[in-house]
C-alpha cells in the first residue's frame, strides 16, 4: 500500500528536512570530513605545523601490534556484550510473554536501565565491584575470590562487558517481547495441538518468527558495542589494565586527545567509519531481503 | 476416531462463570455444530475440548479416556482455527508435515502422507509455496491438510469459514462435509451462521450466554425448538414472537384475536409463528399492516405490524409479490400445528 504523502512546490518540504540536514551536517558530515583531512597529515610535536604523509598513518597503525590488539579485544568484547545482553533480554522476554497480564510491570521495571545514562552506569558497576569498597568484591572475598579488575585484564574485560550489556538488556527486551507479541497466539497453539512442547516450539516456530528482530538487534547491539560503550569503559577502567579493555573506540580518544596523536587518532576514527559504513549496508541489505519469511 | 463425551463441563475465569455446564455425547464419526451467537462461549467450549483452555468442572472424555488434565497434542485432536494459524515461515508441505516431523516419523512417511492430503484436497500445485503466496481459499485447505495429515479421532473447528467470501464459504462448506464423511472422523464445529450448522450437522448445540439451550439434529430444532432464543435464532428471516395469553388450545393476542394451537397452554405466553409457515387467507384470523415487501425471487418477504401488537411481523410469500400489487391489509392463517408457545416466564417450550 502506497502511503506516501505528496507535497506540492519546493520550499515546505525543504524547510521540513532542513533541521536534520543541518544537524547532520555540523554534527556529522564536518567532523568526518575534518578526520579524513588530518588522517593525512602528521603534526609536529608542537602543534604549529602538520606535514602530509598520505596513507602513512593507516600503514603505521595496520603495522602496529597495540592496534591490532585493539581489534581483537573490539571483537571480544562487543561479541560478549552482544551475546550477554541480547540473550538475557531474550530469556526474560520469553518469560514475560507467557503471562501477558504481568509483561506491563515487567516492561516498566526493566525499562530503567536504559535510561541510565552509560556513564552513570559505569561509576554503578565501578563502584560495586571497588577493590576496596564494593559490595560485590567483598562477598567475593568472603568466598575466597580476590576481585581486582585494577589489575587482571580478564576480570576488567568481563566487568565492562557485564557493565555494557546491563544498559542494553531493557532495550532488547523491549524488542524481544514486541516480537514475540506479534507471533499470533493461534500459530503457538497450533504447533501445541501438533505436538511441540515448549522447546520444540520455541526452536522451530517462535525462534524463526523472531528473526528479524533478532538480526536488526544484532547489528544495533554491535553498533552499540563498538561506540556507545566509551562512557562505562571511560568510568570503570579508561582502557587498562595494560591497553586489556581499550576497544577501538576508547583508543581514539586514547591516542588523540591523551596522547596528542591527532593524525593517528584521525586515521583511527575514519576505519570505525568505514565499519559502522560496513555495519549498516549489512543491516540494510539483509533486513530488507533475507530474514523475510 | 472415537466417541467424545462432555459431562457438565464449566469454565470462569475469575469469578465469571463463562460456560454453565454443557453435556453431550457424541458419537464415532458424528459431525456436532456448536452454534450461537458471538459471546456466547462456543470458542470457549471447543478450546476447552481441544486442551488449549482448562477445563473449570465436569468431566471431558475422548474414547475411554477422561483427558481433563492431558495436554493438547496428548488428546489426539486436530484444529482448524479461524485465521488457519500456519507457521508462516514453512512451506505448504512444511506445515501439513510439521506434526509428523515433530512425533520424528521417517521422512518418506511423512512425504507420502503429505502427498495424499494434498491430493485430496486439490494442494499438490502448491505444495512448496508459503502461506502468503495463497489465497484465502487455499490457507483454509492447508489448514484443513495439517489436520487430516495427523489422522486425529476428532476434528475441531473454530469458525473456519468466517474470513472468506459467500462463494468460497459455500464451496469449502460442501467440501468439509464431505472429507469429514469419507474420513469417518468425529468432528466438532463452531459457527455463529445458521445456515452452516443446518447444512453440515449431524446434530447441533444451539448456545446462548454459556448455556446449551437446545440440542438436537437441525429437523428437530426446526421443528421443535425447546426454547424462545433456539426458536428465534435458527431459521431465516427469525420466528416471529407475539405475546399472548394461553386459553386451552388456543393463544389470545393483546388485540383479541384468537390463534388456535396445538398444545394446552393457561396464562402468559409466547407465540411462535415462522415466517414461511403463515399462509394468506382471506378468512384467517390474522391481519398485517404492510409496510414493505422485498420480492427474493423464490419467494417474497412482506413486512408490517399487526394492530394492536407491539412489535414488527414477517411473512415468506411463494412466489414473487410487488409492493402494490399487495392489498395494505393482508390477512394470514396459521395451522395449529405449525405454531410453537412457550412460557412467557420461563421461555421453554410448551
Ligand atoms: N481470557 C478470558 N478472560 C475473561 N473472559 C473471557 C476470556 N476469554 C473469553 N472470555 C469471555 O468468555 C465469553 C465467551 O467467549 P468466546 O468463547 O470467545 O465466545 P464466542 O466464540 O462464542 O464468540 C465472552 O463473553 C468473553 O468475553
Ligand atoms: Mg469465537
Amino acid at each position: 500500500m502506497d502511503k506516501r504523502v505528496t507535497f506540492k512546490g519546493l520550499w515546505l518540504p525543504l524547510l521540513l528536512v532542513a533541521p536534520q540536514a543541518v544537524v547532520t551536517a555540523v554534527f556529522f558530515f564536518y567532523p568526518a570530513g575534518q578526520a579524513i583531512w588530518q588522517s593525512l597529515f602528521i603534526p609536529d610535536p608542537f602543534g604549529l605545523s602538520m606535514q602530509f604523509v598520505g596513507l602513512g598513518n593507516f600503514e603505521y597503525l595496520l603495522g602496529n601490534s597495540y592496534y591490532r590488539a585493539s581489534f581483537v579485544t573490539t571483537a571480544i568484547f562487543s561479541v560478549s556484550v552482544t551475546l550477554l545482553s541480547m540473550g538475557i533480554a531474550l530469556y526474560l522476554a520469553v518469560l514475560a510473554d507467557r503471562l501477558i497480564k504481568g509483561s506491563g510491570t515487567y516492561r516498566t521495571l526493566l525499562i530503567w536501565p536504559y535510561a541510565v545514562a552509560p556513564a552513570v552506569a559505569g561509576v554503578l558497576w565501578m563502584f560495586m565491584f571497588n577493590t576496596r569498597i564494593g559490595v560485590v568484591s567483598w562477598y567475593l572475598g568472603q568466598l575466597g575470590y580476590d576481585w581486582n579488575h585494577v589489575l587482571n585484564g580478564g576480570e576488567a574485560m568481563g566487568l565492562v562487558v557485564v557493565a555494557s550489556a546491563w544498559g542494553r538488556i531493557s532495550y532488547n527486551f523491549l524488542f524481544f517481547l514486541a516480537g514475540l507479541q506479534a507471533i499470533p497466539k493461534s500459530v503457538i497453539e497450533a504447533a501445541a495441538i501438533d505436538g511441540a512442547r515448549f522447546w520444540t516450539r520455541f526452536r522451530t516456530i517462535v525462534w524463526p518468527l523472531l528473526s528479524p528482530t533478532t538480526f536488526f538487534l544484532l547489528v544495533v547491539n554491535v553498533v552499540y558495542a563498538f561506540f556507545e560503550t566509551f562512557g562505562v569503559i571511560h568510568t570503570i577502567t579508561a582502557g587498562g589494565p595494560q591497553q586489556s579493555t581499550t576497544i577501538l573506540v576508547y583508543k581514539v580518544y586514547a591516542d588523540g586527545f591523551v596522547g596528542q596523536d591527532l593524525g593517528s587518532s584521525a586515521a583511527q576514527s575514519v576505519i570505525l567509519l568505514l565499519v559502522v559504513g560496513l555495519l549498516t549496508v549489512i543491516q540494510f541489505k539483509y533486513i530488507e531481503r533475507k530474514v523475510h519469511y | 476416531m472415537a466417541t467424545l463425551s462432555l459431562r457438565n463441563l464449566q469454565k470462569s475465569y475469575g469469578r465469571t462463570a463463562v460456560i454453565h455446564g454443557v453435556s453431550i455425547d457424541v458419537a464415532d464419526g458424528e459431525f456436532i455444530v456448536i452454534v450461537g451467537p458471538s459471546g456466547c462461549g462456543k470458542s470457549t467450549l471447543l478450546r476447552m475440548v481441544a486442551g488449549l483452555e482448562a477445563i473449570t468442572a465436569g468431566d471431558l472424555f475422548i474414547g475411554a479416556d477422561r483427558v481433563n488434565d492431558r495436554e493438547p497434542m496428548d488428546r489426539n485432536i486436530a484444529m482448524v482455527f479461524q485465521n488457519y494459524a500456519l507457521y508462516p515461515h514453512m512451506s505448504v508441505a512444511e506445515n501439513m508435515g510439521y506434526a509428523l516431523r515433530i512425533a520424528g516419523k521417517p521422512k518418506a512417511e511423512i512425504a507420502a502422507r503429505v502427498a495424499e492430503a494434498a491430493r485430496m484436497l486439490q494442494l499438490e500445485p502448491y505444495l512448496a509455496r508459503k502461506p502468503r503466496e495463497l489465497s484465502g481459499g487455499q490457507r483454509q485447505r492447508v489448514a484443513m491438510g495439517r489436520a487430516i495429515v495427523r489422522d486425529p479421532s476428532v476434528f475441531l473447528f473454530d469458525e473456519p469459514l468466517s474470513n472468506l467470501d459467500a462463494k468460497l464459504r459455500v464451496q469449502m462448506r460442501l467440501e468439509i462435509k464431505g472429507l469429514q464423511r469419507k474420513l469417518g472422523v468425529t468432528a466438532l464445529y463452531v459457527t455463529h451462521d445458521q445456515v452452516e450448522a443446518m447444512t453440515l450437522a449431524d446434530r447441533m448445540i444451539v448456545m446462548n450466554a454459556g448455556v446449551a439451550e437446545q440440542i438436537g439434529t437441525p429437523l428437530e430444532v426446526y421443528e421443535r425448538p425447546a426454547t424462545v432464543f433456539a426458536a428465534q435464532f435458527i431459521g431465516s428471516p427469525a420466528m416471529n414472537m407475539l405475546d399472548g395469553t394461553g386459553e386451552g388450545r388456543q393463544v389470545r393476542l393483546a388485540n383479541g384475536v384468537a390463534v388456535p394451537v396445538a398444545v394446552e397452554a393457561q396464562g402468559p405466553v409466547k407465540l411462535g409463528l415462522r415466517p414461511e409457515h403463515l399462509t394468506r387467507d382471506e378468512t384467517g384470523p390474522l391481519t398485517m399492516q404492510l409496510r414493505m415487501a422485498e420480492p427474493l425471487g423464490a419467494n417474497t418477504l412482506v413486512h408490517g405490524t399487526m394492530e394492536g401488537v407491539p412489535g414488527d411481523v414477517v411473512a415468506s410469500l411463494p412466489g414473487v409479490h410487488r409492493e402494490d400489487d399487495l392489498p395494505s391489509v393482508i390477512r394470514f392463517s396459521i395451522p395449529p400445528e405449525a405454531t410453537h408457545v412457550f412460557d412467557a416466564a420461563t421461555e421453554r417450550r410448551i
